[in-house]
């Protein structure tokens, strides 16, 4: 059955658990460098193996990059939190239970907007926000057919945010996503790297008659690792508990696994199977008291988030709402766009380039925008070279793909080209002069106002100069020689 | 003959050259070679990094450097206490061959003052038990009587010091765990309050609960040990950032305990109550008395809910601490196919029955539907066993009590009956809960020659003021009375056979 008939018939309710991994120098309970990629089990000491006698002491960073994402997130901040233990045997885990908040968590509330193309701006709600410990990973290795164990991640903070089942499609789940995404990378709290991990969702679904009132019996899917899985699996999930729904079936509340290869979910464990976490307060760790003040302060250190700035570049530059978005879709590229400007750059000509020029290469190579090679002195400087007449847009243009890749200065590359003085109106000059001389009937048609006329005039201009001249200088020259053709007559 | 060299006494001997960190250490691991295949109050003995520190300590000695406080006294440590590469098992199966990569706060600090671990003393798996006979090893025997138990969890610690084998040795407290030995083997033994002293390195029971502390031949001993160990370590986040005051043991103003205000709770002096023990008790109270204290008393009307509370929280605790012995990092491993049947069978046969007992009571008092009943409902009880502390404070300076309901009993008896034991430990849990600082001291004997404790409690990190009356209380008399029983027939053994 087409997804497209089902909507219209059955309506999802999609919440997400997005786990963020801070971006913190140490673990959060311990001294190890929190770091992706070392060596397998080397970022490790005795309190993030688990061994008896260690303990954990909180990492006042983590603390407050949590604090600072919750408030990003327009989070109401909790002053009395504290931890708590959630006990569950697995054995990348070394101690057999995860240190996370349960009872008081960091913050309650909060929202993400999103902009699909058919609704208004739409708030999706948060529930909780709360830290806790990242576990290490388990890899199989096919030599010994075994399972090893790398701790390194292990103790990594991570802040979990849980949003309100508020979402109503597979898009509307994605834009959620990249929306907090966006907006933690911009508050600095983590990459959100999602290929190393940084950035991790889990979903729960269910599905109801349209204009029903109740909730569905939801599944839950765990670890997506990236936007497409996160799509495909809601679509999968949205199919099949349709089909079981309008067969006058019953949907199992179960945990599910999805299979990117196959696109389709499976049974982790039924209701009957689920965890029973056992939490309580973690006896090793004090609660944690976080003042207004600090509160306060953190909120004050926060930079403009994406939204803001959107709405700002849209009033205070005139730039459509388009280039606006490209533009603060990603943190370096709002970054790049601004230091443009500080540096002299027209800002509606600097958010051009970026959003036109610079995406289009970064989006060729498959770079991410803190790959990005372009400097705001390039844009700047090209944006100059074409000003001053030194070069054409179109040639500035064509130029571009160079100057990004090599990171050289325009200048250098218009001088090593000899591209410079490709409007040298002189020579245009003396190319029309001779011109006029020549072809007398040219010039008649010209008068006569034949649109035909000016094309023949400038085509040779071009041949020429090797395109190096602008069409419209050849047009203003023209006229300054022979004056403006009459009107209307072709 | 054995001498009973206090730590001091050891200490400024070796300070002042009179003896070398090597005799001292030389003659504890004599008599631990003499004493212990009978007693097993050791589980592991390390004589060669004694002796290898002892003479290291000698050197600096010779190079003025004449610092520590502890300088070649020989101090024995409780096996749940982690020291680097030396064998620490917390008495379990499960952990056997475990050598930690780390030592323990309270090792770093022994080391620091010149001290020299001769040895990993026994105890009950983990620390839960009374006997010292839930453990992997031999259970330990009561140098008083080698047919009754040492008490425990803190056993092989308090026989070891009652035998004369170390001045000093460390012991753990959840519910009772030094005080109880200690009473048992007629040994003076230090609760601090909780916070007092970093579990950083302590193989831990029930977080909440847990403390380090001495176990010596006198309370200036004790003093002179907790001033060592005491004091706020960053790494344990439930260490205290109060300053350590220089314990030492003397009594408080000027030498006396005159004008103290000793309060003797009703409910600590039950009718079913040891005839023995309760005489001796009234005794000691009685003794404090002519020393210019007055007594009142007091009540703290929660006592007969902590038991109950107790054995819901710290079971609680464990089965959590504990979840990490899974065969899958460190420790036993059992032979299986899969991590399911790895963890099932690593754990049953890497923890013991009474270990697996309390695992299985706390899983299910923290059990979804049940947490609210048991593991919330115990926490108030502990909030009211605190406030009965904090009242009673109020009316006296310190709390005077037997520290168990009879002596060391025979080994084997209640192994089968573990509500009997807990029972045991009605004393010795409301402290530990209030997290008061608590010192059990030798206050008489049973007619059949077995040591009898008395509990002298304080308000919270008045551990000054306890053991100054503990030191006065001691200096006026001479419990126990002189060698323990078992160390003399061994003694007198060897002498017949020189
Ligand atoms: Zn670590």
């Amino acid at each position: 059955m087409e997804l497209e008939k089902l909507l219209e018939r059955c309506e999802p309710v999609i919440g997400l658990e997005i786990h963020v991994q801070l971006r913190t120098e140490t673990k959060m309970f311990c001294g190890c460098a929190n770091r992706f990629g070392a060596p397998p089990n080397s970022l490790t000491c005795p309190v993030c193996l688990g061994l008896p006698g260690a303990l954990p002491v909180i990492n006042r960073r983590s603390f407050e990059l949590g604090v600072r994402a919750a408030l990003a997130l327009h989070g109401n901040i909790q002053n009395d939190t504290g931890f708590d233990r959630k006990n569950y045997f697995y054995p990348d885990q070394p101690k057999n239970y995860q240190i996370s908040q349960y009872e008081l968590p960091l913050a309650l509330g909060g929202y993400v907007e999103i902009e699909n193309d058919s609704d208004a701006a739409k708030k999706i709600r948060l529930m909780r926000m709360h830290l806790e410990e990242d576990a290490g990973k388990n890899i199989h290795d096919p030599d010994s057919n075994s399972t090893l164990v790398d701790l390194n991640r292990a103790g990594t903070p991570l802040l979990e945010i849980v949003s309100e089942p508020d979402i109503r499609s597979p898009g509307d789940a994605v834009l959620y996503a990249r929306s907090l995404r966006e907006i933690l990378r911009y508050a600095e709290v983590s990459d959100c790297d999602m290929e190393k991990g940084n950035f991790r969702a889990d979903t729960n679904i269910s599905v109801r008659p349209r204009g029903s009132g109740e909730l569905g019996t939801r599944t839950e899917i765990k670890n997506l690792n990236s936007f497409a899985h996160l799509r495909a699996c809601l679509e999968f999930e949205i199919k099949r508990q349709a089909e079981i729904l309008e067969s006058g079936g019953q949907v199992l509340q179960e945990t599910l696994q999805f299979d990117p290869v196959t696109g389709r979910t499976s049974s982790m464990r039924s209701k009957e199977e689920a965890h029973d976490y056992r939490y309580f307060p973690e006896p090793d760790l004090l609660p944690v008291f976080i003042s207004e003040d600090r509160v306060g302060e953190i909120r004050g250190s926060l930079p403009e988030l994406p939204g803001p700035k959107r709405r700002r570049y849209v009033e205070d530059y005139g730039l459509s709402e388009y280039v606006a978005g490209v533009l603060t879709a990603d943190r370096e590229s709002a970054a790049l766009f601004e230091s443009a400007i500080a540096r002299g750059g027209e800002p509606k000509r600097m958010a051009n380039w970026i959003a036109n020029e610079v995406a289009g290469q970064m989006n060729d190579r498959g770079l991410a925008w803190d790959e990005c090679p372009m400097t705001p002195k390039m844009i700047v400087e090209l944006e100059e070279l074409i000003a001053d007449g030194t070069i054409t847009r179109k040639v500035g243009r064509g130029l571009f793909p160079e100057i990004f890749g090599t990171g050289k200065p325009p200048s250098d590359i218009v001088r090593e080209k000899g591209l410079a003085g490709g409007a040298d109106l002189s020579e245009i000059g003396r190319i029309l002069d001779r011109m006029i001389e020549e072809k007398p009937k040219l010039v008649a048609d010209y008068k006569a106002g034949r649109k035909k006329a000016v094309n023949a005039f400038i085509g040779p201009v071009m041949r020429k100069t090797r395109g190096k001249a602008d069409a419209g200088e050849v047009v203003r020259l023209l006229e300054g020689k022979l004056g403006a053709p009459d009107e209307g007559k072709s | 003959m054995i001498s009973t060299a206090t730590a001091r006494r050891i200490a400024g001997d070796v300070r002042s050259g009179k003896r070398t960190a090597r005799e001292v250490v030389e003659e504890s691991l004599a008599r631990i070679e003499k004493y212990d295949g009978e007693i097993h109050a050791f589980v592991h003995v390390c004589s060669d990094e004694a002796l290898a520190r002892a003479d290291g300590i000698d050197a600096a000695v010779a190079r003025g450097e004449t610092d520590g406080l502890l300088l070649g006294v020989p101090v024995a440590v409780k096996d749940n206490i982690c020291t680097r590469n030396i064998p620490t098992t917390a008495a379990s199966r499960i952990l056997e061959n475990y050598r930690p990569p780390y030592d323990a706060h309270v090792i770093e600090r022994l080391l620091g003052e010149g001290a020299v671990i001769v040895g990993k003393t026994n105890q009950d798996e983990f620390g839960m038990g009374s006997t010292s006979q839930y453990t992997v090893y031999e259970a330990t025997r009561n140098p008083w009587n080698s047919g009754r138990v040492p008490g425990g969890s803190s056993g092989g610690s308090a026989a070891a010091v009652a035998a004369g084998m170390v001045p000093i040795a460390l012991g753990t407290d959840t519910g009772g765990s030094i005080r109880q030995p200690a009473a048992f083997c007629g040994v003076t033994g230090l609760k601090p309050t909780y916070g007092r002293v970093s579990r950083y390195g302590l193989i831990a029971f029930a977080s909440s609960l847990d403390q380090i502390g001495p176990i010596t031949a006198d309370a200036p001993d004790a003093a002179l040990a907790l001033r060592v160990i005491a004091g706020r370590d960053e790494r344990d986040s439930t260490s205290a950032d109060k300053k350590v005051p220089a314990y030492d043991g003397k009594p408080v103003s000027g030498g006396s305990i005159e004008g103290l205000k000793i309060g003797l709770p009703l409910e600590y002096f039950p009718d079913n109550l040891d005839g023995e023990v309760a005489a001796a008790v009234r005794l000691g109270v009685s003794g404090l008395e002519k020393l210019g204290a007055s007594v009142v008393e007091v009540s703290l009307p929660h006592t007969r809910y902590a038991i109950a509370a107790y054995y819901i929280i710290a079971p609680a605790e464990a089965s959590s601490n504990l979840a990490r012995y899974d065969g899958v990092h460190y420790g036993r491993r059992a032979e299986s196919h899969d991590v399911r049947s790895l963890y099932v069978r690593s754990r049953s046969e890497g923890f013991g029955p009474e270990v697996q007992r309390r695992i299985m009571l706390g899983t299910f008092a923290l059990s979804s539907g049940y947490y609210d009943a048991y593991y919330l409902k115990a926490q108030k009880v502990r909030t009211l066993v605190r406030r009965d502390f904090e009242k009673a404070f109020e009316r006296c300076d310190l709390i005077v009590s037997p520290v168990a309901p009879g002596s060391a009993f025979p080994l084997g008896k209640w192994l089968d009956d573990p509500i009997r034991m807990y029972l045991g430990d009605v004393f010795t849990v409301p402290a530990s809960l209030a997290g008061c600082p608590a010192v059990s001291v030798p206050c008489g004997m049973t007619g059949d020659g077995l040591p009898i404790g008395m509990q002298v409690i304080g308000p919270e990190f008045r551990e000054g003021l306890v053991l100054g009356a503990a030191a006065a209380y001691q200096k006026a008399t001479d419990h126990p009375a002189g060698i323990p029983s078992e160390i003399r027939k061994i003694e007198s053994r060897s002498g017949a056979n020189n």
